[in-house]
This record gives structure tokens, sequence and C-alpha cells, in this order.
């Protein structure tokens, strides 16, 4: 059935499991809505220097939202920010692929378990939901970036 | 099929209507065929609307108001020919009563905006009050919203109740001697609770305050007759009424609209302009600058014209039928919730609710695949969802070809959701 290639089995691993779920303390918050479905996100991050030391989030959505944040803790914490910052560019532009990517071997590698996403990239209503926190972390990132918070 | 289907009574013969109803006949997802539970959102268009819009434009297309020659005049008569459609269609007095405009949205902004421009006794400033209440859809609080921040004047609401209906407990002191207006929906588009119009009018004329009425789920549904709503305006959308997007009614009480000031200014709405000042063309045409959506318009007439060979009537009571059973078969599902009242009474055909913990979102998507198309979100009226503590719900709404078999396909699929995410 179609419907399994956007419900991957990892997906919804990640969604009634999820990792790192609330909030702790952080450098920045930001607060992310997805206006046409009312998904929310909050999201801290916090630095150690050029290191994330911690994301960490609250919000309320559908599977694939909150199955990408709980993906996008796994994947980027104990990372260093310019190697988060090639996995968000990976996961972006497998999610912008409409479905015509098919992940390599290098790809999967960067992405890890947030390659089961390129399914969701096949409808659009539902690309928006897997980036809401990545959207978010970008922000987050970039306001403690300005506030001085990393070194 | 279950025993809750025998004694459904006041069913149209949708074998028929759905015949007009190209779309209905579609498939999705390798030949599912569309079960299409969203007309609250958007209605599905008859061949006969389909057909008035290509005959307009293969015929006689032309601007209108304007040209001296034959197809001029004949566009002319049926861009009017659809406003006395529409007038008949709500019991208007004066067929100049009835204004064009794109969409329910622009009704109620231009309601709005003729207020706040307006001189005495109709001016909404600083010292004054506006009331709406918390079940609306967006497009009657966010003009609202605008025109208080504007003028200073101050906005208030109706709350809800827990069975989703409005709370008047308060209404004398939510309607005041301040208060100039008064807008409220007819029919809930994510709730579908009918609300007392009566009681919320008898306070306001009361109290000298102006009614408008957001009636864009009530045209659709039921018989209109804006004279005997007593309100002063009343706003609607031809898309949900199996007419064309691209045009919307405001009607308002003929010496309202001459008092009243225009709001855009253009081509078709003036009487003389000089480079110092102008004078303006009286109702409907001071409000409808420009080129209006000819075609569109011409669309709602037959779109009127259709309901009206059905019969507004019977198309109330199929709806009934169908809600009544949809409402029978959803409180059979386990976890499922209503959000909005459970039972048939002062009920529109829109049903919002949600199911155990799965997202609305999640639930959209599996029905989606076996080609049932619900509407999931906040419906444009999140204050509901803040309301009742839920992020969004899914709506199944249903319209005159709606079938009891729908509401099965509906109610099997969500049975579906629920093994897919037990
Ligand atoms: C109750 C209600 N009011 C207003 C609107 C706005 O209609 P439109 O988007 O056509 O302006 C809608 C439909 O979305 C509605 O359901």
């Amino acid at each position: 059935m179609k419907l399994d290639s956007m419900y991957q089995e990892v997906i919804l691993d990640h969604y009634k499991h999820p990792h790192g779920r609330g909030l702790r303390d952080g450098d920045a918050e930001v607060h992310h809505v997805n206006p046409t479905c009312g998904d929310e996100i909050t999201l801290r991050v916090k630095y150690d220097g050029e290191t994330i030391a911690d994301v960490s989030y609250e919000g309320q959505g559908c599977s694939i939202s909150q199955a990408s944040a709980s993906v996008l803790n796994e994947l980027l914490v104990g990372k260093e920010l310019s190697q988060a910052q090639r996995i968000q560019d990976a996961f972006l532009e497998l999610m912008q692929s409409k479905g015509q990517l098919e992940p390599d071997d290098a790809m999967e590698e960067v992405l890890e378990d947030a390659v089961a996403f390129a399914g969701v990239s096949k409808y659009p209503a539902r690309v928006k939901c897997a980036l809401l926190s990545w959207m978010a972390w970008k922000d987050a990132t970039a306001k403690a970036l300005s506030e001085g918070k990393t070194a | 099929m279950t025993d809750a289907r025998q004694g459904l009574t006041g069913l149209l013969d949708t074998e028929a209507i759905r015949k007009d109803f190209p779309i209905l006949d579609r498939t999705v997802h390798d030949g599912k065929k569309v079960v299409y539970l969203d007309s609250a959102a958007t209605s599905q268009k008859p061949r006969q609307v389909l057909d008035a819009l290509n005959a307009y434009y293969e015929r006689h297309n032309a601007n209108v108001h304007r040209g001296v020659y034959t197809i001029a005049e004949e566009a002319t008569a049926l861009y009017e020919g659809a406003r006395d459609k529409v007038a008949a269609f709500i019991n208007a007095p004066s067929r100049d009563e009835v204004i064009f405009t794109k969409n329910a949205s622009e009704s109620l902004n231009l309601v709005a905006n003729m207020l706040g421009w307006a001189d005495e006794p109709y001016r909404v400033d600083r010292d004054t009050e506006i009331v709406t209440t918390e079940m609306e859809h967006h497009s009657n609080i966010v003009p609202w919203q605008l025109l208080a921040q504007r003028t200073g004047a101050k906005l208030k609401w109706f709350g809800i109740t827990d069975d989703g209906r409005l709370d008047l407990s308060n209404i004398d002191e939510i309607i005041t001697e301040k208060t100039k207006i008064v807008s409220f929906t007819l029919v809930s588009n994510i709730l579908g609770t009918v609300n007392p119009v009566e009681q919320i009018i008898r306070r306001a004329q009361q109290v000298g305050a102006l009614v408008c009425i957001d009636a864009s789920q009530a045209a659709p549904h039921m018989v209109l007759d804006v004279q005997a709503l007593q309100a002063d305006f009343v706003a609607f959308t031809g898309h949900k009424m199996v007419g064309p997007t691209g045009i919307g009614v405001l009607w308002g009480r003929q010496e309202l609209l001459e008092d009243l000031p225009p709001f855009l200014g253009g081509g078709e709405m003036i009487e003389t302009v000089s480079m110092h000042s102008s004078t303006y063309a009286p109702a409907p045409h001071k409000f409808e600058a420009g080129t209006p959506p000819i075609a569109q318009a011409v669309g709602l007439g037959a779109a009127v014209d259709y309901l009206t060979s059905i019969g507004m009537e019977k198309i109330h009571s199929h709806e009934k039928a169908i809600t009544e059973y949809a409402l029978k078969r959803l409180l059979e599902v386990p976890d499922l919730r209503i959000i909005g009242p459970t039972t048939a009474e002062d009920r529109g055909a829109a049903i919002s609710f949600t199911l155990g913990d799965i997202h609305p979102h999640d639930v959209g998507q599996v029905l989606d695949e076996q080609g049932v198309a619900v509407r999931v979100g906040h419906h444009c009226a999140r204050p509901v969802c803040l309301r009742y503590g839920i992020p969004a719900t899914t709506r199944a709404s249903f319209y005159l070809y709606s079938t009891p078999a729908e509401v099965d396909a509906l109610v099997d699929g969500l049975e579906h959701v629920r093994n897919f995410f037990g």
C-alpha cells in the first residue's frame, strides 16, 4: 500500500517513542506554527562552543511532525554546528524532492533515520509538517548565534 | 449495512442528483471512487452551472453597464438577471439590496469598512463596542479586530458552551448601549451549530445595534429569508452553494446602503467624477467598484436556479437525515469524540471530531488513501479549537449529493485509521 511509503516503521517508532521530548535549559527558544493545520512546536537549542549540547522541544502535531522532531534530536545532538547544517541541507533537499529523489548511500549516511521521510516528500501538504522542527532549529540556532551564545 | 440505516426518511434521489455532478464520478488512488465529504469547504458544481459559465463566455462575453452593442446588453442582462435570482432566493425586498462581492470574506470586510468610515449614528469609534462570537470563521473575526484596532472600539464576544452552543447567559452584558454592531454566524462551519438568531437580534434591537449575519454555511443548506431573519446585513459565498468561486453576496437593508459610505472606489460605482470630487451611483453599484465577476455572478444565478429546482426545504431534510445517520454511526466508533452538538437538533451538516489521540492529519491521510476526502485542521476557526483544548479536528460535511453509503465509507475508513495507528 502507498501509505506505507509515508508512514515508514521508523517514523511510527519515533512518533510513539520520541527522543529528547520536553523542554530543557537552552540558549535560545523559538515557537513555530504551521498555520494551515495548527501544528506547533516550541524548541530550544543549547550550544557548548560549536557543539550542539541539546535540542529540546515540546509541541503538538501529527505523526510526521512529531517523528521529525524526534529524529532531529537524535541526529543533531552532539554534532558540530557545521556538520548539523550539512544534515539540515540534505534533509531540506530530500523533502523538496517531490518524491523524485532516491536517497543514495552517501545521503543515507548523512541522514540516517531521516531518510525514512523520503516518502513524505510526495505529499505537498505534509512536507511542511516534516520541516516544522527543522525550520525551528535553524531559527533557534540563528537566534543563539546572534545573541553570541556560541563561540 | 447496519440497522441504523433503516428508517431513514426525507432523503433526496441522490442517484439522479449525482449524475449532475461530473466530479463525483472521479476515482483516485487506483480506482477508488471519491467520497467527497468536504462540502463545507467548497461544494461541487453541477453541469448546469458549468454550462452557464461556458455559455456566457462562448456567446455573451462583454463588459457590463457600458456597451451599446448587442452582446454587451446581453452580458448586462445576464449579470443583472443573476442579481434578481439571488434577491428572490433570499426573499430580499429589493434587488438593489444585493451587492456582489468576490466571497463572504469580502462581504464581511465591506460591512466593517462601511461602519468604520460612516458618520453618526452608525460610526464605530473609540467609545463604541463591536460584538462577535468565539465560534466564528476567521473571516468574521479578523475584519472586526482590524476595525477595533483602527478605531479604538472595543471587541467583545460570546463564548461557547461545552456542548457546542453559544453561551448567551450574559447577553445583556455583552450587547450593551455602546454596541454598534453584532456580527455572528448563522451556522458554524466547525461545530455545525445553528445559532438562535431571534434572541440575539431582539437584544441588538433593544440597544439600537446593527446586526450582521454570516450565512456562508446557511445559504447552501436551508431556506434563507432575509426578511424573516430581521438582520441588517447578511453575507454568504457562492462556491459553497454549488456556484463558482470568485462570487459572494452582501445583502443589506436599503436605507443603510443609501446612508453608508462606499469602501472601494473605481469605475462603475460613480455618478460623476471631477478631479476634485465624485458623487456615487446608488446601491448596489456604489459598492461594486470596477469590472465585477460577471461570469461568476451568472454562474451563481445558475446555482440558485439549480438549488431552487430541487427545493431548499428538501435539501435541508435530506441533510438532516444524513446528519442524524452520520452522528449515530460516528458515535459507534471507539474513542471518537464529537466536537459540537451530538444530535441533529439545530444543527447543520458539518461534523467535527477527534479520534483518540490520533492527529487529524494522520486521520485525513489514511482516509484519503481510501478515497474519502475530509478536511483536517482548525477550519479557520482556531478559537474553537483553543476553547476545547484540541489542536485540530477532522471534519466531515455533507450536502445534497451525499449518501448514507458515503457515511458508511467514512466509518469503515475510520476503523482502518484506528488499526493503522493502533
Ligand atoms: C462560516 C463561514 N464564514 C465565512 C467563510 C468564508 O468564505 P470565503 O472563503 O468564500 O470568503 C466560510 C468558508 O470558508 C465559512 O464557513
